[in-house]
């Protein structure tokens, strides 16, 4: 861990987080849009196997941030990344590292469910048939359901499986990107709000789901609610202005922040 | 401001919001009224001068699509067509076909074979063109020589506006085409039914003909299907790239914006500079030959191609970008991305353009005056290299001729054209309903 983020949390090294491995290690990473500087000198670390959540007003450099973890925004024009950003070590803006390679280990889910128009099995399928993950049709059927249930999904569009990916409830069609994005699985799956389109019980389901994925995944959630965020993560970043304010086991950031504007947003006096 | 919640409050002298609301109200609803009715109006406008267009010209162009022929019994004389029997393809292309047709329709019409006076009457109300049906019936069927056939045969042109009663007989004789001594023979005939009108399949087979009876689209139409294809083989695929490659490929800088604004500058050059390109490029520097129906559709192909391209760039553009991060997301190169979901997407949209596009140049003159499409080109063309016109081509060159039946035939062939171009426009909504999908 990087210094000054190791000062601040002394007292907390008995974190269960600590412990476990980091995946994700971000360091100095500057992100300008044009002129405007929008990531500050952002330092952090994404542990293994659990969720992290970025919270914070918007426009504060988070959803930004997370989109360089998976060279989303390459493909944005006159958007500039400096720094570092490591996953298991290995530098991801590496020259020698694909663009297209790295977005095979690391899935993304957007604010709004953006199913392919296709039928649900193809949705799911895309992703292991351009990567060439299945070698025959039953195999590719195998990921496709293995991906739909792990989704919590399988259940509800079995018979739907050559219906349009499209024709599903917002909340089906979130979880059925979900499926899109382990279906080729993964170690980390990205989650740019991806409840802020559904109602809350679409929202529970997919916070539901969001828990059982640890297991296999890494998970890095952008949430505008912190009741969201103190709910499915074990971590939480606070972004404010571009720069990352404070990050940390998310019961601390919550109920003991060591920064007052952490504790101003927490208690909704601005944001 | 909440404006419902307050109406009591306040001193009596200010009137309340509502109270002003109100007071204006009728006025905005008049307001409101009033351009919905110059809207339709203008729609109406717009109606009218469709409908009496498409009146006039259906009302002119109609009896183009008939046309009057003689029911005749020819008795193909072996003594006139092989006299040796040798049944020789030269001997029997020379014979004298145009003798059996008069002696025909003498015999039809029941006159004295010996009256000249009768047999040039009769002679001139047939197409001059009547031998030439007869070779040809003769050169298909040689072993009928020897018979009598019934054939259908022309009407001289003459004869067959007097059919459809666009002759004036009040004019006197000396100043009419047709004597009254045909008159009487053409009034006799249409009683008993040798002269009939029938559907005039001469106007889609015929190419150029000095004489309106035997003049058809044929060549025109094959010139605009060669023109079409090479439209289509050439500006479709050329402009989808070009499009694809502008819209998600190439980095935003001064050289992308100036090909930008270049294209849309030549979207709105006119279409006879393209003509004068074509002449001094595909013909005078590349020796194309002139009048071809290819250099018509390179030149074709290079004004549809800005078209092609905006619309491509417009339906691409119309593409959510959430689609490619969808795609982008899972792993899919960027021209994954492209094939895969963004130009299936853009499809309908394409589609329309590109048919919108073509259409315009079926309907483009000229360009094709500057290359030489406009020529007098009878045999029809099998190949696009070799000399063709194209309708709208064919339609300018009828209306200068002062014959009625090029008059009725210029209105004709602007009906073929306008079902070509309706029928394009048609099958660019169904094909953009069928492909269209929402997302």
């Amino acid at each position: 861990m990087d210094m000054a983020v190791q000062k601040s949390f002394t007292q907390d090294v008995t974190e269960a987080a600590a412990a476990k491995a980091v995946k994700i290690a971000a360091r100095d990473v500057n992100v300008h849009y044009g002129d405007k500087h929008a990531l500050k000198h952002v330092t952090v670390d994404v542990p293994d196997k659990g969720v992290m959540a970025f919270i914070g007003p918007s426009g504060c450099g988070k959803s930004t941030f997370l989109r360089c973890i998976n060279r989303m925004n390459d493909t944005i024009p006159g958007c500039r990344v400096s720094g570092k950003i490591e996953i298991d070590k290995a530098d991801i803006y590496d020259p020698s590292l694909d663009a297209v390679q790295l977005r095979a280990r690391v899935g993304m889910v957007f604010q709004k469910p953006n199913p392919f128009p296709k039928s649900v099995f193809e949705n799911v399928a895309y992703g292991p048939r351009i990567h060439g993950l299945a070698n025959s049709k039953a195999e590719l059927e195998q990921v496709v359901v293995t991906s739909l249930r792990r989704a919590g999904l399988f259940e509800e569009v079995k018979d739907r499986l050559a219906d349009p990916g499209t024709g599903l409830s917002g909340g089906q069609q979130q979880r059925l990107c979900i499926a899109r994005a382990i279906a080729v699985d993964p170690e980390v799956i990205l989650m740019d709000e991806p409840c802020s389109a559904l109602d809350p019980i679409a929202t529970a389901k997919i916070e539901e789901l969001m828990s059982e994925l640890t297991e296999r995944y890494t998970i890095v959630i952008v949430t505008h609610s912190m009741q969201q965020a103190a709910r499915v993560s074990q971590r939480t970043a606070f972004f404010h202005l571009g720069n990352l304010v404070e990050e940390g086991p998310t019961e601390v950031i919550f109920n003991n922040p060591k920064e007052q504007r952490t504790q101003d947003y927490i208690t909704g006096r601005f944001g | 401001m909440a404006v419902t919640a307050l109406p009591t409050m306040g001193p009596r002298a200010k009137p309340s919001t509502s109270e002003i609301v109100k007071s204006g109200i009728r006025r905005r609803y008049a307001a409101e009224r009033r351009f919905r009715l110059y809207g339709i109006l203008a729609v109406l406008f717009g109606l009218t001068f469709l409908v009496i267009l498409f009146a006039n010209i259906i009302a002119r162009g109609y009896t183009s699509f008939l046309q009057s022929s003689f029911r005749l019994e020819v008795f193909l004389d072996p003594a006139v067509i092989d006299p040796s029997g040798a049944r020789e393809e030269n001997t029997l292309l020379m014979a004298d076909y145009g003798s059996l047709a008069a002696e025909a329709l003498m015999k039809a019409l029941k006159l004295d074979p010996k009256s000249r006076p009768d047999e040039r009457a009769a002679t001139g109300l047939l197409s001059q063109n009547a031998d030439t049906e007869i070779r040809n019936y003769v050169l298909r069927n040689p072993s009928e020589i020897g018979k009598s056939v019934s054939l259908w045969v022309l009407a001289h042109a003459n004869a067959d506006s007097v059919m459809k009663n666009a002759f004036d007989r009040t004019v006197p004789e000396a100043r009419r085409k047709v004597s009254d001594r045909q008159l009487a023979l053409l009034d006799r005939a249409k009683a008993e039914g040798i002269l009939q009108l029938r559907f005039n399949t001469g106007l889609f087979t015929y190419g150029a003909s000095s004489q309106p009876e035997t003049a058809g689209v044929g060549v025109a139409l094959v010139g605009s299907f060669f023109m079409m294809m090479t439209v289509l083989l050439l500006a479709v695929p050329l402009g989808v790239m070009a499009a694809v490659y502008l819209q998600e490929f190439a980095g935003r800088n001064r050289l992308t914006d100036l090909i930008e604004v270049n294209i849309n500058n030549l979207a709105a050059v006119p279409s006879i500079v393209f003509g004068i390109l074509g002449l001094a490029i595909f013909i005078n520097l590349f020796g194309l030959p002139r009048s071809a129906s290819l250099v018509g559709g390179l030149v074709l192909a290079l004004m549809t191609l800005p078209t092609v391209i905006i619309a491509t760039r417009a339906a691409i553009g119309a593409v959510p970008p959430s689609i490619r991060e969808a795609a982008l997301g899972v792993g899919a190169s960027k021209m994954q991305a492209v094939t895969h979901h963004v130009l299936p997407l853009a499809f309908p949209g394409i589609l329309t353009g590109t048919i919108i596009g073509v259409a315009k140049a079926l309907g483009e003159t000229a360009p094709l005056l500057m290359i030489g499409m406009v020529a007098f080109v009878v045999e029809i063309p099998t190949t696009p290299l070799e000399p063709a016109t194209a309708l709208p081509v064919q339609i300018y060159m009828w209306a200068t001729a002062a014959e009625r039946g090029f008059v009725e035939r210029t209105s004709g062939a602007t009906i073929v054209l306008l079902v070509f171009l309706a029928v394009m426009n048609l099958i660019a909504v169904i094909l953009r309903r069928r492909f269209e999908r929402r997302w």
